[in-house]
């Protein structure tokens, strides 16, 4: 019995829903337990009466609950399930053979296609069937074994990227054997002759089911040039309703890495079987090509991988000689330009503007001389890989150029003048080519007899002149010759580029002989008779969802069969590297239709998605345990023996009411250096360096935390917690007081914090740098941190110093003070040194000093061990020796006040100096 | 041998609650400002009340002579007339008063101790004598007897309800009366028509829990009384809130009724309240008796 897509394996069981309403009024009369209340006032309650006898009703919703949870049980007892299989078709017995075409536009389906057959081989392994796999692509006789050993061999099934032929079809048919068996057929939709063929051979031998997709397929056809712009071409097997599609043009980038150039969209007309779309794109980035693909198909036959035929090679040309304006035919480089527009790009210009943009191919037609820059540049640029292109005329015939020495930029060293023939003042006839020999990059190509020379100019004989000659005249005189120069070459024209000296522009030899020195790149394909005899070697292939795989294991294949074959699996699509070029293999060649595949009607043919059997008595019980669940905490709630639920219901809303402010707080914005930075603008803070070494670090922050402490007790400055600052990333600017403990082993700032230091130093902070060694070297390279004091102070711009005179400020800020102990009691310490002028005023204490605060101080006592202090205000580090060692603790403190204090109020208790002056002027 | 230690411990379990509740009483006591209140007129006493010209009568040695020598006239020197009333505090300590309705609210018998021994310590200060009755502690005075009070209130009584207790009242005295009077209220009567009969005056204050005065219950329940003696079960609680306040409304009229017939004052206090504004009031209860 079956509802909708749900089966019943026990459908009698249903029956009992019957016996639910029954259920329902049992339920309904039982009252809920009552609630023990201890209640002093119960004496008054007494002898008071209920005036409702009716015991109180179990809620509704608590019923439907627990009715819900029966049916529940009863459905799930009665064995339901999820789109149950047809019992006969699904009980067959006999051996079982699946064809998959597994051809390139199976790619697109195939997971689908291997979750069918999964779900197929776990049915033939249940009734204990022999299952045997064609592939057609590549096919092989049957072999029937037991589905469980297909299933663990399922993942090594992989679409190819080429489509089974005729051939493969009929081959297919006769491996068949005589055993008859079910078939199972995976088709990728597309005609192909010998289907019927391989369709009736496997009829004879038992039923047969096609499996096919019904998502229409789309491929792409190789691009073509059209004019300046790419011509795609996209087909499809249906005609059906209009379809926009997109094309990715990909490509590699400037780095090298692939990437997604352009895209393209495409439209397929209402009926039509093909689109197709002009794609206009840089010549810069048509060059970078890769391969073009269908968005969203991922099959071999949406991918086109583009060869050199697409790239249009970059020439620039560049003439000796401009003073002729107006007269184009006698232009030398007329001839070239009509012969390159339709293949290459065109670059005009002078040498040095046109070199940087890096050229394939520099034509220089009768340039002589060029300047010693150009040279350089011209011969470095052909080392690299350039080729350089020169034809003679009457000013390299009269220069001294390569005339005793070879020039490097010159294949030959020439004869001075040249010579003429068959002119009015010459005798003998014009000269006419050749034949070319084998080793001559032109063999093969027809000698026409109308061209002839009438001048040319002279090769010098040399020893090289013969390996360097791959053309010439039939008397035997060179007529084009040739040198590699690094990775690139050199060639010269003897005559020149316009008809002048021979009629060999004219002639159709002359556009031939610049495609074979790939000057100019030809767009067709190699013809057979060129392809003959060449091996290809395939770099990369295709695999059937699209995807190029590395092919260097595979074997070469000869030329030929590019123009006679199609691929399959011995010639797989990809890029394949020949003599002189590459080429592109694809899947499908230009002009392919796709035809969709018609079956004879009495075939089934079904779609990939089978859904599959699932028993749902599980999730039923399991769902009326839920609800049970549920039930209990609904009693349990309704005899209020639950949470309160106002305590609950405060805790969800105080829960709602936390959760945005904590979003909030996600959201904001501020990093931890702003807030920082922050904190200490908004109080008086000290910092102090962050070294890296943790306890030095938590000695500084601990003397700091001291002396911040001492601050507050005696002064009016209240400072904040010392703040460890970093130097990469902290604001300095509002600090007014750095600490900087120097270590032997401290990393070095980067030249950004440096910056930042010296600004700080600059704009009156101050920074106390502490050797912590006593000052055993004066400051001298010989201790450690003496040592790396003076590294990390060189990038820093500090003044002059000078030991502390004893009428420094920093004696009398707050303190009068001469000492300057820490834990140690080093002798000096070293601030920005007085002005050379200061004189003592007679009858003054102290001498009018510079009006700064000293943006460094230096010494080595270890000030912030002496300052330490923990939480509760105990000392951290022992100082001295008893009471004189407490003396001089004292005397630390007292220092670090007058410090902050000449940070903060800077040199006013100097300007006491003034006082006497002032009295005088107010006449006092 | 084996009986000491856990004696030992229950003891000092036990002890250690009176200073904490004896400082409680001592911090809310602190809360009024008096001195020792005399009687305003002049008579036997320690404290000088005032100089008054000698009149016929006069004992020659009452004379103050320093005072006299400063003028004319010969001038007594009074003393005020302080004398010692005894207040019989009774403080219910049955089961029904150890009941909170709400983990945050006191129980009835906390806040009733807490108030008669502020009470007692005011009272002490004013020169007063308290005594416990029921409990073996006549009235005495001095910071002995407020220990003594605070050991004796500690008791717990094992009834469901208490019953006011009148031994140990010395006529003519002042008495306390703090339970939560719901029990059974026959005892009550007598105990004040006794008192009323001695010539003992004072003050019923009834203490209360919120939920006593507000009945917040639903539902089917059983109600319990605190020493488990009584039981009563409804189906539909919150039918029986009217009929229960209709009964509590009652039970005050009858204490009130009862007070004005005696000469003694009534007051009810719920423990959601202040202890220092019942403390007030009842200062004021015993002070403005004071004053009459």
């Amino acid at each position: 019995m079956t509802i909708g897509p749900i089966g019943f394996a026990a459908p009698w069981l249903l029956v009992a829903l019957a016996a639910l309403p029954i259920l329902w009024l049992i339920l309904r009369a039982v009252p809920p337990a009552p609630i023990r209340r201890r209640f002093p006032g119960v004496a008054l309650l007494l002898g008071l009466r209920d005036d409702d006898s009716v015991s109180d009703r179990t809620p509704w919703w608590l019923l439907l609950l627990r009715m819900l949870a029966v049916a529940a049980v009863i459905i799930g007892l009665a064995g339901p399930i999820l789109n149950p299989q047809d019992q006969a078709q699904a009980n067959r017995t006999g051996p079982m053979l699946i064809v998959l075409d597994s051809s390139w536009a199976s790619a697109r389906d195939w997971p689908a296609q291997e979750d069918l057959l999964e779900s197929l081989l776990a049915e033939a392994g249940r009734n204990a069937r022999p299952v045997g796999i064609l592939q057609l692509s590549d096919p092989e006789a049957p072999v029937f074994q037991s589905a469980e050993t297909w299933r663990t061999r399922l993942t090594g099934l992989a679409p190819a990227a080429w489509a089974p032929q005729p051939d493969d079809y009929e081959n297919a048919a006769t491996l068949l054997g005589e055993e008859n068996f079910e078939t199972r057929w995976f088709s990728d939709g597309l005609a192909r002759e010998g289907r019927q063929t391989l369709l009736d051979a496997l009829q004879d031998r038992g039923p047969v089911t096609v499996h096919e997709s019904a998502v229409p397929i789309y491929a792409l056809t190789p691009a073509v040039v059209e004019d300046d712009a790419l011509r795609l071409t996209a087909t499809r097997a249906n005609p059906g309703p209009a379809r926009n599609i997109t094309v990715e043009a990909h490509g590699r980038d400037p780095s090298g890495a692939q990437r997604l150039l352009a895209t393209q969209d495409m439209t397929f007309e209402a009926g039509a079987k093909e689109a197709t779309t002009l794609l206009s794109l840089p010549a810069e980035l048509r060059a970078r090509l890769t391969r073009f693909e269908i968005a969203g198909q991922s099959h071999a036959g949406a991918v086109t991988l583009t060869d050199d035929s697409l790239k249009r090679r970059e020439v620039a040309l560049i003439a000796g000689r401009e003073d002729r304006e107006g007269l184009e035919l006698l232009s030398p480089l007329h001839y070239l330009e009509q012969a390159l527009e339709p293949t290459a790009d065109l670059l005009d210009g002078s040498l040095s503007d046109v070199l940087p943009a890096n050229p394939d191919v520099v034509v220089l037609a009768d340039v002589a001389t060029l300047s010693g820059a150009e040279q350089a540049d011209l011969l470095d640029w052909t080392d690299r890989g350039g080729m350089l292109l020169r034809f003679a005329g009457p000013r390299l015939a009269a220069s001294d150029v390569s005339r005793s020495d070879e020039d490097p930029l010159m294949p030959v060293r020439l004869r001075a003048g040249g010579r003429s023939v068959g002119g009015a003042m010459s005798w003998g006839e014009p000269k006419e080519l050749a034949p070319f020999p084998e080793s001559s990059p032109f063999f093969g190509l027809g000698v026409p007899s109308d061209v002839t020379v009438t001048a040319q100019v002279m090769a010098q004989p040399d020893p090289t002149l013969a390996d360097r000659v791959i053309a010439q005249l039939s008397d035997g005189t060179p007529l084009v010759t040739r040198k590699r120069i690094g990775q690139g070459q050199v060639v010269l024209f003897h005559v020149t580029a316009n008809a002048e000296w021979s009629t060999l522009p004219l002639s159709g030899l002359f556009v031939q002989m610049l495609e074979r020195l790939a000057i100019s790149s030809s767009l067709a394909l190699p013809d057979l008779a060129e392809l003959e005899g060449t091996t290809w070697q395939p770099v990369q292939v295709l695999s059937g969802s699209g995807v190029l795989e590395d092919a260097s294991t595979l074997p070469g294949v000869d030329g030929t069969r590019f123009v006679e074959d199609v691929p399959g699996p011995d010639f797989r699509p990809g890029l394949y590297d020949g003599p002189d070029r590459r080429l592109a293999l694809n899947v499908l060649p230009s002009g392919t239709t796709l035809t969709p595949v018609s079956w004879p009607a009495n075939l089934p043919v079904l779609g990939l998605d089978r859904p599959p059997e699932a028993a749902l008595g599980g999730w039923f019980l399991a769902g009326a345990l839920l609800i049970l669940m549920a039930d209990i905490l609904a009693s349990l709630g309704l005899s209020g023996r639950l949470l309160p639920a106002r305590a609950t219901m405060s805790a969800l809303v105080l829960a709602l009411l936390l959760t945005p402010h904590m979003a909030d707080a996600q959201d904001s914005t501020m990093t931890e250096a702003d807030e920082k930075a922050l904190m200490a603008a908004s109080e008086v803070v000290l910092g102090h360096v962050i070294t890296g070494d943790r306890s030095l670090d938590n000695a500084a922050q601990a003397g700091l935390r001291g002396l911040g402490e001492t601050l507050f007790f005696r002064t009016s400055v209240e400072p904040a917690d010392p703040v460890g600052v970093n130097l990469e990333t902290d604001e300095l600017s509002v600090y007014p007081f750095l600490y900087w403990p120097i270590s032997p082993d401290q990393p070095i700032p980067s030249e950004e914090a440096y910056v930042k230091l010296n600004d700080y130093l600059r704009t009156g902070g101050m920074i106390l740098f502490d050797t912590r060694d006593a000052n055993v070297a004066g400051f001298g390279a010989s201790s450690p941190a003496g040592r790396k004091l003076q590294r990390l102070a060189r990038p820093l711009d500090i003044p002059p110093l000078e030991p502390i005179p004893e009428d420094h400020v920093l004696t009398r800020t707050f303190y009068l003070l001469q000492d300057f102990p820490g834990r140690h009691t080093g002798r000096s310490v070293w601030v920005e040194s007085a002005p050379a002028d200061a004189e003592q005023v007679e009858g003054m204490p102290f001498r009018n000093l510079n009006d700064n605060v000293t943006p460094v101080v230096i010494g080595g006592n270890d000030w912030a061990s002496a300052w330490a202090m923990d939480e509760r205000g105990n000392p951290l580090f022992p100082v001295g020796r008893g009471f004189a060692g407490e003396r001089q603790r004292e005397l630390a403190y007292r220092f670090g006040v007058n410090l902050v204090m000449h940070v903060l109020t800077g040199n006013y208790k100097s300007d006491q100096v003034h006082v006497p002056a002032l009295l005088d002027r107010l006449g006092q | 041998m084996t009986q000491i230690a856990p004696l030992r411990a229950r003891s000092e379990a036990e002890a250690a609650r009176f200073p904490a509740l004896l400082a409680r009483a001592e911090h809310l006591a602190g809360t009024v400002l008096l001195g020792e209140h005399g009687r305003r007129r002049a008579g036997m006493g320690d404290d000088f009340w005032q100089y008054r010209p000698v009149q016929a009568g006069d004992e020659l040695r009452h004379i103050d002579w320093r005072r006299s020598a400063r003028s004319d006239t010969q001038f007594l020197r009074q003393r005020e007339w302080q004398i010692a009333q005894s207040v019989t505090l009774w403080v219910d300590g049955a089961a029904s008063m150890r009941f909170a309705s709400d983990d945050s609210l006191p129980q009835k018998a906390d806040r009733a101790r807490l108030l008669s021994l502020a009470i007692a310590i005011l009272l002490n200060r004013a020169g007063e004598r308290i005594g416990l009755s029921g409990a073996d502690l006549p009235p005495r005075r001095g910071d002995a007897q407020i220990e003594r009070l605070a050991m004796a209130l500690g008791q717990d009584g094992a009834d469901d309800y208490g019953a006011p207790q009148t031994t140990g009242m010395l006529s003519h005295g002042r008495a306390l009366f703090l339970s939560d009077f719901l029990g059974d209220l026959d005892p009550v009567r007598k105990a004040l028509t006794a008192a009323a009969d001695r010539g003992v005056r004072g003050v019923l204050y009834q203490i209360l829990d919120p939920a006593e005065e507000s009945f917040p219950y639903r539902g089917r329940t059983i109600f319990e009384s605190v020493g488990g003696t009584m039981v009563h079960e409804t189906l539909k609680a919150s039918e029986l809130r009217d009929r229960y306040l209709e009964r509590l409304a009652g039970r005050k009229d009858a204490l009130r009724h009862l007070c004005a017939t005696t000469g003694w004052l009534y007051g009810t206090h719920h423990t959601s309240d202040s202890a220092q504004s019942a403390l007030l009031w009842l200062y004021n209860a015993f002070d403005g008796g004071h004053g009459r």
